[in-house]
């Protein structure tokens, strides 16, 4: 798979070779890869993975935010609220944006108001995947 | 913005599929393959999921 995790034969115990480490703190790029989509990557140098990282989840909270969805709260109440919101505050600075500025529409009237709730949720879930992903390349786990 | 709900699953399948290639594969060639691979199947099981349902329907 991605990661250079490799089982040992005898007692099946799994052994994490590290790869090449970057020189700045994993930490400090899987907070920035949640601040800003894809930044994780281009602070490791990944330029073309962070820049389609950055214009994919952009984009997609963006047309979520067109069609009218809804950017979750965290104050509702609602236990399904509060996991909407968990998905949506994964985007990092594009949900604090859309808070800041209250964007998006709270009452979800139309289908495609839904998708549009949908797509910010997913692009939040996505932009915590790359986030985890551009840790995994700063501390070695995954190779390239 | 208005879409259609055909261009909408297309939308959604490329971004998604975008960071699924690049996160889930270490080589950028497997990182295409992988991508494209899964917009094919979010497009595809879209489509066969609404003809099933206008079949159940019908």
């Amino acid at each position: 798979m991605t990661t250079n995790i490799q089982t040992a034969q005898a007692g099946g115990k799994t052994a994490i070779h590290p790869g090449k480490q970057a020189k700045i703190a994993p930490s400090v790029v899987l907070f920035a890869g949640w601040l800003v989509p894809g930044a994780g990557h281009l602070l490791l140098g990944k330029w073309v993975r962070g820049t389609l990282l950055l214009l994919s989840i952009t984009a997609m909270f963006a047309i979520g935010i067109a069609l009218q969805g809804k950017v979750y709260v965290p104050s509702s109440g609602d236990p399904l609220d509060i996991l909407g919101f968990v998905g949506d505050l994964g985007a990092g600075a594009l949900y604090l944006l859309a808070h800041l500025f209250d964007l998006g529409h709270a009452p979800v009237v139309t289908a495609f108001a839904d998708y549009g709730t949908k797509f910010i949720v997913v692009a939040g879930l996505l932009n915590l995947v790359s986030a985890v992903d551009a840790h995994s390349l700063a501390n070695g786990r995954k190779q390239s | 913005m208005t879409l259609t709900h055909f261009s909408a699953v297309v939308l959604f399948s490329l971004f998604t599929s975008v960071v699924f290639g690049i996160t889930q594969r270490s080589e950028p060639k497997m990182m295409i393959r992988f991508g494209a691979l899964c917009f094919v199947l979010f497009v595809g099981g879209t489509i066969a999921a609404s003809w099933l349902m206008w079949a159940i329907k019908h």
